[in-house]
């Protein structure tokens, strides 16, 4: 059984929803990050580095390291685990840089 | 970097070099800039001679060093202009750069897109430079340096300021005396304190440059891209605002945006305003910039001297004192034929340029209040 953060703080959140992902539904709670989500959700990497393809998530998950870039409504670049989610996001994972619009 | 070229040079003609930094490897001016070797924006005279020699030590440094170690890109300049009246200009400029040993290559409005894919639509013609060249300034300052010390002649004390300075004596904070033939005095904008410690004038003036960087891009500028205007700022004397459009890709990903010219002394402040106008003449250049975010801004001061000119030899009062500074905005680029030119003075061999122009003499009777 997983330990839940929600328990430890003894939190009541609002209902939650879901966004999608890669066009696949993930379930968020009011006030979690991206990053959060994905993690909740299993999914632990949703970038791939420019030069050797490998993949990347959250890092330090405070938003100096710039290791969960994830392209959010058309904007590549966005730092994951500071973007709140909400239901109406268009996450999608990134490729390297995320501007193959301009090769 | 003109320093670490000069270190390097010296060790190269056998002699023994003590490299004093006040700061840390490529702290002042090296570390703020972008890294140009260009022949494009001088006219022709001796410091046109005298980026043509750099040019091809640069390209001998790759060679010898390997590319990758300086980050070395023969990427070569394209300049363009935005009516006919500007293309006039620049092609006139060319004419006169092909005479003294630049290829300048004219590209009519049509073509433009060839060698620049995303340049906007309306220039009207261009001018390319195929010897413009670019390296990674930090990167190539510290491979020269360690190239120079591999020799086993150069020691490097960073994090040491020179005190006090006299014939065969360098006075430093950390080391004590450094008992030596020759001083180099290769500070760069803070060159004129260096010299005063000499009692020797040098008129170095700080001259602001802002640079915005943008998140890391596909290859989308292949040249060093600049506006034709660029060249009439660099040789302004004016202490106020100039800035142009120059825009350039890097081997990491971000594309450089510079370049501003502002005489403000050493205010580090950040400028919103001269931010904002070097924005938006890249997208001049380049509209897909509009699109993309700039991650970073960092500012430099080049080393202004009045006649735009470094000064590079002897002292006229002080015959141990050799200077190597104030070269502006282009000390990269002119870094290893300096570094050549101090190392056959300092050996008292036949120069491969006539140093004359650079004679730090020329300022003998100049104060630098008069200057400003």
């Amino acid at each position: 059984m997983r330990r839940n953060p929600l328990d430890l703080v003894r939190a009541r959140p609002e209902p939650g929803f879901e966004f999608s992902f890669d066009g696949e539904p993930v379930p968020a709670l009011p006030g979690q990050t991206l990053a959060a989500a994905l993690w909740q959700a299993d999914r632990l990497a949703w970038r791939t580095t420019r030069k050797g393809g490998r993949p990347r998530g959250a890092f330090c998950g405070m938003g100096a390291c710039f290791d969960c870039l994830i392209e959010l409504d058309g904007v590549p670049n966005v730092r994951a685990c500071l973007a709140p989610a909400r239901p109406d996001a268009q996450v999608r994972g990134q490729r390297g840089d995320g501007h193959a619009d301009l090769d | 970097m003109i320093g670490a070229a000069c270190a390097h040079a010296l060790a190269g003609s056998g002699a023994r070099v003590a490299v004093v930094d006040r700061g840390p490897v490529v702290g002042g001016t090296t570390g703020a800039g972008e890294g140009n070797l260009l022949v494009s924006d001088k006219q022709p005279g001796p410091e046109l001679e005298l980026a043509l020699a750099s040019g091809r030590l640069w390209r001998r440094l790759a060679d010898e060093l390997g590319a990758q170690a300086l980050e070395f890109e023969p990427k070569g300049g394209l300049v363009v202009a935005k009516d006919l009246q500007a293309l006039d200009a620049l092609q006139r400029l060319a004419a006169r750069q092909r005479e003294a040993g630049v290829e300048a290559v004219a590209v009519p409005a049509d073509a433009l897109h060839e060698l620049e894919p995303h340049l906007a639509p309306d220039f009207a013609g261009g001018v390319h430079y195929p010897q413009d060249a670019q390296v990674q300034p930090a990167l190539a300052a510290a491979t020269l340096l360690r190239a120079a010390r591999a020799t086993g002649r150069v020691e490097l004390f960073t994090r040491t300021a020179v005190t006090g300075l006299a014939k065969g004596r360098v006075e430093t904070d950390t080391q004590g005396t450094l008992h030596c033939a020759a001083v180099v005095n290769a500070a760069g904008t803070w060159g004129g304190e260096v010299a005063a410690l000499a009692g020797a004038a040098l008129p170095i003036l700080p001259r602001r440059g802002f640079v915005l960087v943008t998140e890391p891009l596909p290859p989308l500028v292949r040249h060093k891209l600049y506006a034709a205007d660029y060249v009439a700022d660099v040789a302004s004397g004016s202490a106020d605002l100039q800035s142009s459009g120059v825009v350039e890709g890097t081997a990491a990903g971000p594309v450089l945006i510079g370049a501003s010219r502002e005489r403000v002394g050493f205010d580090r402040s950040l400028s919103v305003p001269v931010l904002a106008r070097l924005a938006a003449q890249a997208t001049e250049l380049i509209p897909a910039l509009a699109g993309v975010r700039v991650i970073r801004a960092y500012r430099g001061f080049r080393p202004y001297l009045p006649d735009h000119l470094p000064a590079i030899g002897r002292d006229p009062e002080q015959p141990w004192l050799l200077q190597a500074c104030g070269h502006e905005g282009a000390g990269i680029g002119l870094a290893p034929a300096t570094g050549l030119l101090i190392a056959q003075l300092v050996q008292g061999e036949r120069t491969f340029m006539d140093p004359t122009p650079f004679d730090p003499a020329r300022f003998r009777d100049v104060h630098p209040e008069e200057q400003s």
